[in-house]
């Protein structure tokens, strides 16, 4: 297993709350981990901190590091829009921003002025909706708002606007909890094709879709990992009574 | 139980007479709002018509124009469009800081609420109290009526609504718009010039359309401040005519020539705001097609 994510001794305060204690995990190259525990156990906060999104609640504060190919992305030296662009993430709601279609994915190449000309950006738009697998359904009305599209469209169309300023690592936070059972099929699916080639780190609350995608699983309970490895182990042999609770549903 | 229950079937007609009233009143205010609008209309529209004419757009007031002879009312058009449009310049200066300050370090705390309720109480300040306020600053700071301190109480007439109005939009920005373009890697200036501005102009345009026709129809405060008179202004020091005060003066006359064509001032002035209403909302719609709902 090849190490993308560190985590060293992460310590997170909202206030004078500490959210996460102690934590000290490896995340593996181009696979799915997914996060899961009960809720207000931290795993969101956890998922924020590898983009340092968690930065944007105020009065926040973190202590540790977390490492991506093993630079610190807390550094003061480290640009946090760099970090953002090799870090995507896909919300628990679509949020479609105020342009067309094309705009959404066209938006982020353009702003890291990532291509050259109208015609690779024209290509690369389609390219990212292809893969997210939406191409088919929104190829004769690119100029329409994204706002137009259904809420299961719109996070595929997410999904290729964050594929679009080529991420390494594509953090999920309960990314399909708002839509429905066949969108999310659908967004699942995606993740699994994508794997290969982006590292993955899923959040959610719903124990069957962990099962479906994990490769690697962290449970988490009141700020801090209970356990952390490969799925297979975690889910047919918990080391710890918590996670076993948990895995049987008792809470 | 059942659909055909006696007892429910009572309760249901009560609901549905309720209904029926309800909107029987609504009606009724539709009617009373369009009606007036409609009187208004057709008396400026049959009084005034008659007397529109290309002199009234394209000339001043000549000698004798106030007893029924040649003339226009160019320089009150063009006072007014001075006025009204300097005044909304000035206002959108000051009112988005307020605004944006608002929003982004007050919020929903015990002095945004107050900032609230102060402009609440301004906007609700007859005019002619604004003027007569105008008024007694121009004579402590030594200024004479002219087109600068009619633009400045314009601006400060304008100031509370148009304030107000930018608030609500802002306040009702989404702020996983804003979390979607920084998670992409924007910096913050990006997402202000890309993601707000694009979602909030509509509601700004229409903010600004808001105030600039309280700012155009309003008589009281520029006869303090602006004064009349039959030039165009040639500068900012200069007094100035406007649309309302055209109308006032004509319409005070016991010349009936002279009263037609302060009903054609008064639907000069109504067009104006009309283009206006109908251009600012055009450019809205537009801006309008992409913002998240």
């Amino acid at each position: 297993m090849k190490t993308h994510i560190q985590v060293k001794n992460l310590n997170v305060y909202y206030g004078k709350q500490q959210a996460l204690k102690n934590i000290n995990i490896e995340i593996p190259r181009n696979q799915i981990t997914v996060i899961m525990g009960p809720s207000g156990c931290g795993k969101t906060t956890l998922l924020k901190t590898f983009n340092r999104f968690f930065e944007l609640s105020e009065n926040t504060q973190l202590t540790g590091e977390v490492l991506v190919d093993g630079q610190n992305i807390y550094d003061k030296e480290v640009d946090v829009t760099e970090v953002r662009k090799v870090v995507g993430l896909l919300a628990q709601r679509p949020s479609p921003l105020p342009m067309s279609i094309y705009d959404n994915v066209a938006y982020g190449m353009h702003i890291h002025k990532m291509k050259n000309d109208r015609a690779e950006y024209k290509a690369a738009v389609r390219h990212y909706l292809e893969i997210a697998g939406l191409w088919e359904e929104v190829h004769k009305r690119l100029h329409d708002p994204a706002t137009s599209l259904s809420i299961g469209q719109q996070q595929r169309l997410c999904l290729a606007r964050g594929l679009a300023v080529e991420p390494e690592i594509i953090l999920g936070d309960e990314p399909t909890s708002a839509l429905d059972p066949i969108s999310s099929q659908n967004i699942e699916s995606r993740l699994l094709d994508l794997k290969k080639q982006y590292t993955t780190v899923i959040v959610t609350h719903t124990l069957r879709q962990a099962k479906r995608l994990a490769d690697h699983v962290i449970y988490m309970y009141l700020g801090e990992v209970i356990e952390a490895g490969p799925a297979h182990e975690v889910f047919t042999n918990p080391q710890h009574e918590r996670t076993k609770q948990y895995l049987e549903g008792l809470f | 139980m059942g659909i055909n229950n006696k007892m429910k079937k009572k309760h249901f007609q009560r609901r549905h007479l309720v209904e029926l009233f309800m909107k029987t009143i609504m009606r009724i205010a539709l009617v009373i709002v369009a009606g007036a609008l409609g009187l208004i209309l057709w008396t400026i529209i049959t009084r005034g018509l008659p007397a529109l004419s290309w002199d009234m757009v394209s000339q001043v007031p000549k000698g004798g124009y106030y007893m029924g002879k040649e003339g226009g009312i160019l320089n009150a058009i063009i006072g007014s469009a001075y006025l009204a449009t300097g005044g909304t310049l000035l206002a959108i200066i000051i009112s988005l800081p307020i605004a944006l300050y608002l929003k982004a370090y007050l919020g929903n705390s015990k002095w945004g609420g107050y900032v609230r309720l102060s402009l609440d109480v301004l906007w609700g300040i007859p005019s002619v109290v604004y003027g007569a306020f105008g008024f007694a600053l121009m004579i402590f700071f030594g200024l004479r009526a002219s087109l600068l301190a009619g633009i400045i109480i314009l601006a400060l007439i304008e100031l509370p609504i148009m304030t107000r109005a930018m608030d609500e939009v802002i306040r009702r920005m989404p702020v996983d718009l804003e979390h979607a373009a920084l998670a992409l890697g924007s910096t913050k200036f990006e997402v202000a010039l890309h993601v707000v501005t694009r979602q909030m102009l509509p509601g700004i345009v229409t903010a600004i359309l808001l105030a600039f026709g309280r700012g155009i129809g309003d008589a009281a405060s520029v006869l303090f401040t602006a004064g009349y008179t039959d030039r165009i202004p040639t500068s900012l020091m200069r007094p100035t005519a406007s649309l309302p005060l055209a109308v006032f003066f004509q319409l005070g006359s016991p010349y009936p020539e002279v009263q037609q064509r302060g009903y054609a001032a008064a639907l000069i002035l109504t067009i104006i705001v009309l283009a206006v209403s109908l251009g600012s909302r055009w450019l809205s719609a537009r801006l309008n097609k992409y913002t998240v709902k």
